[in-house]
């Protein structure tokens, strides 16, 4: 079984965590002022790359807590786990 | 706040003494659901005779009353039957902004106690219970099988279940048929 990390308890299986979406999209300070570009790019518009995604995820079966992970996209492989608030890790400073 | 107490028929009599050694029902208990930061720690242990767990998946207890660690901000608080601590504990922790609830009746305890507790966990949950792994007096939720449960390990064989009621008679079952595997 898929172990995940979650920030606040350790590894745990995955079937305790649900998928939230991509992570990092902060919702507009002002909305009433936007046209429909851009929300259109706030509600629908997602990065959906193949490889490293940062993603939302929460320990549903467990803490219950949101946290960010960063998830290859072909591997399935967990990259790492951060608590929601943090910034994204910088990967070239792990792989160097 | 009613103090209506229901009184309900436990959710293991329609089992008709389906049952196996080690697996029990836990004495009836008063528990509330705690939520808050970090500024109610000190009113709750005023309350509750002890501190609040703050490391994850542990926990605390005194005098018959129990905190369990469930998340950063959320415990589950055991008292013996019929003991409520939410009007002191609401009292006590005042404007800081909390939420405290008391759902005695939502759900319901099983101990499972026997040499072979932790494999017979094991059928349903995917948590590794090796004393390292899963020290006593650790305790978290999770899954068995389709049931979300509280899971706290009170000795190296000793487990005790909190489950929704609606839930019981399904883990009940599924633990006989679990514990069958090892007769």
């Amino acid at each position: 079984m898929l172990l995940i990390t979650c920030p606040y308890c350790g590894p745990r299986p995955e079937i305790e965590f649900a998928h939230g979406g991509e992570a990092h999209i902060a919702r507009p300070q002002d909305p009433s002022s936007l046209g429909v570009e851009d929300w259109t790019e706030f509600l629908y518009m997602r990065a959906n790359p193949k490889g490293v995604h940062a993603e939302r995820w929460r320990h549903l079966h467990g803490c219950a807590r949101f946290f960010n992970a960063l998830r290859d996209t072909t591997t399935d492989q967990f990259v790492a786990t951060y608590k929601t608030g943090e910034p994204r890790p910088d990967l070239t400073a792990v792989t160097a | 706040m009613s103090d209506v107490i229901v009184a309900g028929r436990s959710p293991f009599e329609a089992l008709d003494g389906l049952s196996m050694p080690g697996l029990a029902a836990a004495p009836d208990r008063t528990r509330h659901v705690l939520r808050g930061r970090d500024d109610i720690h000190s009113p709750a242990a005023e309350v509750l005779g002890f501190a609040l767990p703050t490391d994850a998946c542990r926990a605390a207890g005194a005098g018959g009353r129990h905190a369990l660690w469930l998340g950063p901000d959320e415990w589950l608080l055991l008292t013996p039957a019929g003991e409520r601590v939410d009007k002191a504990l609401a009292f006590a922790i005042g404007d800081a902004p909390h939420a405290l609830v008391e759902v005695s009746h939502r759900q319901v305890g099983i101990i499972l106690d026997r040499p072979d507790a932790a494999q017979v966990l094991s059928v349903g949950c995917a948590l590794d219970f090796d004393l390292a792994a899963f020290p006593v007096g650790m305790c978290t939720r999770t899954l068995f099988a389709k049931a979300e449960i509280v899971l706290w390990r009170t000795g190296e064989n000793v487990f005790q279940i909190e489950v929704w009621r609606s839930f019981a008679d399904y883990l009940w079952r599924y633990l006989v048929l679990a514990g069958a595997e090892f007769a």
